[in-house]
């Protein structure tokens, strides 16, 4: 009894075995991995860099050099999008995980010391979910000094709350179960019985819910890029990349595309994967809702 | 009925914004250094009267409850980088273009949405089905911020059908309406399919089927009121995100809306403004969300009245 | 003449692999005012045989053959709008969960007016006028001033007396009751059976009547038919299937329910019950 229930590992290796039958979660999967590996290796075999300008080479299209060409300055557009992809993976993985780890603990706590604390800690997270966020987000930014870091904080955390509701409903269910009760019987620690036995349990839901938390954040990072209020110039990121595109796009549409289907893309992989991961670890429900 | 809004409106409409505006206001005043600090450095006794000016040498609660005093009257406080200009002023300019907008999307969105989802669940995994789920992936992964450039180019630039620019012909309303809405029409078709054959799995629809029903009087008069309440509670979360993602999409077709405002005041660090408009957009999505409930209420009748009950306990 | 006669009814469902056949070659007749009753342990296919003859099965992917023939019309193979207008109108049917069969979304008096809008073209108003009546014919206490409420102001008693009241008021030819009284506590039992048994008569409907429990059917029906893993083992007449059951089968059920046990013999357990058919797990 390492911390799981009885049938938790089978329930994994099923889910695992469903995964991979389904192929648009693998396909997802394969190019989500595939954007990410070229985003990271990319920039560092690349000849170019993002902010190093060719003031004689501006908007130049597509050619051997320059595999999509360069940007108003004459940057490479490439190397300029795989940097731009490193942020918004960045902002996505660190916002997500400062979400994650706020909300898992909130909801767990919540959900599993039950009663008043419950209701209400339930009632503030109520509260908060009817505050307009990105204008929240707006907000920070404007007070403090512009930075990707405060960016990864500021949206990790405003987007805890409905981590916080799933784990919170999960936790409840499992309380109530045998083995978590042996737990007690044997005389473990609350906190121990809540992060090593019952919140394993709920891992399978918080995996889906972060596959479906990451292409938000990733959203709202690309969101504020757009507007001028993320990353700074020179520094790309997929949002600023496609806000620069839109000012060229009668002359030099690619410029607009190019990052555009960077970030479409890697929407398409995260939803399939998280459809497919949803739908393995829950067979009953993928049936009718999908 | 008028029980459950008061109760709504009381117990939950209230404390929200109290807590939002608070939150905010803490926020704005906790934030490290003064808010005319930036570009150049002022001497010490200019800044001393600007703050005098503008009330920032009050004790913290004095200056929230002045504001907040002032919100409640509709003046929302002096912009801090357009001297002799009001925050009300600089809002109330632009808003309603935005709320234009929001408007207009939310209807698309809901009208798009439903149909899409209620033909999908009619013969789950059919042609229809496929097709109005490929479209909604499409909508869902293809973000405003895409599509509308995109839209741009095809139907201004290339085709030449639809004007890409402003905010005066009906026709300048297509492309950004749909840019705006396509994505909540995505996420309502989703629901709305969800909900539906959920619903037309229940005992009910049985009953419905063996009194004589056609299919289409069962869809209608029987699956439909539960089909949709997943659509109805998600258009507060809806009508909020179409308020802010209308600011990308006011760049795209240079539509003069608050997004600008917002933008520039976030660059100039101009906290009242952006107070403003947290308070404002609290507000509006206070609202929308007490609509939400008063329209789950009426679909539902047991909402209705635990509520009511719940109301006269509390009230 | 009779009124149904079914014929050699089997039903399968497709599996992943091979099929399941829930039905497996039932035939009956039952004449116009007869009561027929159907016995079987839970998952004899009891729901299936008479949801398929109302066209409640969907097929596919069930596959469905055989005959029904209802008042000269052929029940599997007619077009929706005929089987339309026989549903709720010449057979009515009602359900084993009375909790989840109402309409949560609609008032109890429209959800019993309901088929009389459908079948008679009445108008609201004198459709809800009828379900009234017909509310209170079926005992529902202050029928007039109740008719308003929700579903879930009822207790389960009283909505399986709403299903009861919204079957009844076309005066159907057939009444199809799937186990009304099972999810019922046994006081409440009684009551709903007799207000079946009492409607039957007054109206002189015929009524297939199903149940698990041999005591409740014997007691309602005149004829009893006895289902085991989807083939009628054995029919006829309640009295004497009770008196000489030929089936063994027919014979343990009687045997382990204490209410026709004879005294003084031990209570017996079915091997069947206990340890279910491997043919079964879908
Ligand atoms: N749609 C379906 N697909 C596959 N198998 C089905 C389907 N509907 C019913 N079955 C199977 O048919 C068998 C008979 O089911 P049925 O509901 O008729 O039993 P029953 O005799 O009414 O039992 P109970 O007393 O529990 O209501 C069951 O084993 C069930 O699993
Ligand atoms: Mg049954």
């Amino acid at each position: 009894m390492k911390g799981r229930g009885p049938e938790s590992f089978s329930l994994r290796r099923d889910a695992w075995n469903r995964l991979i039958r389904n192929r648009m979660a693998v396909a997802g999967l394969l190019l989500l991995l595939l954007m990410a590996g070229a985003c990271v290796i990319g920039p560092w075999i690349s000849p170019y860099t993002y902010y190093e300008q060719d003031l004689f080479n501006t908007n130049a299209p597509p050619d051997r050099a320059h595999w999509l060409g360069t940007d108003e300055l004459g940057r490479d557009l490439l190397t300029r999008i795989l940097v731009g992809g490193r942020i918004s993976f960045a902002v996505a993985l660190a916002a997500t995980l400062v979400s994650l780890v706020i909300g898992v603990t909130y909801g767990g706590i919540s959900g599993y010391v039950g009663g008043k604390t419950d209701a209400v800690m339930m009632r503030i997270v109520d509260v908060l979910y009817a505050l307009p966020f990105t204008l929240f987000v707006i907000l920070l930014i404007t007070l403090f000094e512009r930075n990707i870091l405060l960016l990864f904080v500021a949206i990790g955390a405003v987007e805890w709350l409905t981590m916080a509701r799933i784990v919170r409903g999960q936790v409840m269910g499992l309380r109530r179960q045998e083995f978590i009760e042996a737990c007690q019987v044997l005389g473990y620690s609350q906190a121990r019985t809540l992060f090593k036995h019952v919140l394993p349990n709920v891992l399978g839901t918080i995996l889906v819910y972060v596959t479906l938390t990451i292409p938000g954040v990733m959203l709202l990072e690309a969101f504020l890029s757009f507007l001028g209020l993320g990353v700074q110039p020179p520094m790309s990121s997929w949002g600023s990349l496609i806000k620069e595109g839109v000012a060229l796009m009668e002359d030099a549409p690619g410029q607009m595309l190019a990052p555009s289907i960077a970030l479409s893309l890697t929407l398409f992989a995260l939803n399939f994967l998280g459809d497919g991961l949803r739908d393995a670890l829950d067979p009953r429900r993928s049936e009718g809702a999908k | 009925m008028i029980r459950f809004l008061f109760h709504r409106l009381v117990f939950q409409a209230l404390p929200t914004l109290f807590v939002l505006a608070a939150l905010s206001f803490l926020l704005v005043r906790l934030a490290p250094g003064s808010p005319f600090a930036s570009e150049r450095e002022l001497p010490p006794q200019t800044l001393e009267a600007l703050n005098r000016a503008y009330g920032l040498d009050q004790p913290m609660p004095v200056q929230f409850f002045r504001y907040i005093g002032g919100v409640l009257r509709g003046d929302f406080g002096p912009s801090l980088r357009m001297p002799g200009r009001t925050v009300s002023e600089l809002i109330l300019a632009k808003l309603p273009v935005s709320l234009e907008l929001g408007f207009w999307s939310l209807l698309y969105a809901i009208f798009v949405g439903l149909t899409l989802g209620i033909l999908a669940a009619v013969k789950p995994n059919g042609f229809g089905d496929y097709s109005a789920m490929t479209l909604a992936l499409l909508g869902i992964c293809i973000p405003a911020m895409v599509m509308g450039p995109v839209l741009a180019l095809v139907f201004g630039l290339w085709l030449d059908w639809l004007p890409v620019m402003g905010w005066h012909t009906p026709a300048d309303r297509i492309l950004p309406v749909i840019t705006l809405g396509s994505t909540y029409a995505s996420y309502i078709a989703r629901l709305a399919r969800g909900g539906m054959l959920e619903e037309l799995t229940r005992d009910y629809i049985r009953t419905a089927r063996s009194k004589g029903l056609t299919e289409a009087g069962i869809l209608v008069k029987n699956a439909l009121r539960g089909g949709v309440q997943p659509v109805v509670s998600f258009l507060g979360p809806a009508a909020a995100g179409l308020l802010t993602g209308a600011f990308v999409v006011e760049q795209i077709f240079f539509i003069p809306g608050l997004g600008e405002t917002i933008v520039n005041a976030a660059l100039n660090r101009d906290q009242f403004v952006i107070l403003g408009c947290v308070l404002l957009f609290g507000a509006f999505m206070v609202f929308f969300n007490t609509l939400v409930d008063v329209g789950l209420a009426l679909l539902n009748p047991k909402i209705r009245m635990t509520a009511g009950r719940k109301a006269k306990h509390e009230g | 003449m009779s009124l149904l006669s079914v014929e050699k009814l089997s039903v399968n469902f497709p599996l992943r692999r091979g099929a399941f056949t829930a039905v497996d070659s039932v035939s009956f007749d039952l004449a116009a005012g007869e009561t027929l009753g159907i016995v079987g342990e839970s998952g004899s296919g009891k729901s299936v045989c008479v949801s398929s003859l109302m066209g409640l099965v969907p097929s596919p992917p069930a596959n469905i053959s055989g005959r029904a023939v209802f008042k000269g019309a052929s029940l599997l193979d007619a077009p929706g709008e005929t089987l339309r207008r026989i549903r709720g109108k010449e057979i009515s049917m009602i359900f084993q969960d009375p909790m989840t069969s109402l309409n949560p979304y609609h008032r109890v008096v429209d959800q019993i007016a309901e088929p009389l809008r459908i079948h008679e073209g009445l108008t609201r108003k004198q459709a809800r006028l009828r379900a009234v009546e017909a509310m209170a014919s079926v005992g529902i206490p202050d029928a007039e001033s109740r008719s308003r409420a929700w579903p879930h102001e009822f207790s389960g008693g009283m909505r399986q007396r709403v299903m009861i009241a919204m079957a009844m008021i076309t005066r159907p030819a057939l009444l199809i009751a799937d186990e009304p009284t099972t999810a019922l506590d046994v006081t409440v039992q009684r009551q709903i059976l007799d207000l079946i048994k009492t409607l039957q008569r007054e109206h002189g409907t015929a009524v297939l009547f199903i149940s698990h429990d041999l005591a409740v059917v014997a007691d309602v029906c005149e004829h009893l038919a006895v289902m085991r893993r989807g083939v009628m083992v054995e029919q006829g007449r309640s009295a004497e299937i009770l008196r000489a059951p030929a089936h063994p089968y027919t014979r343990g059920l009687l045997s382990c329910h204490p209410a026709l046990h004879e005294p003084g013999e031990p209570l017996r357990v079915m091997p069947e019950l206990l340890d279910p058919p491997a043919s079964e797990a879908p």
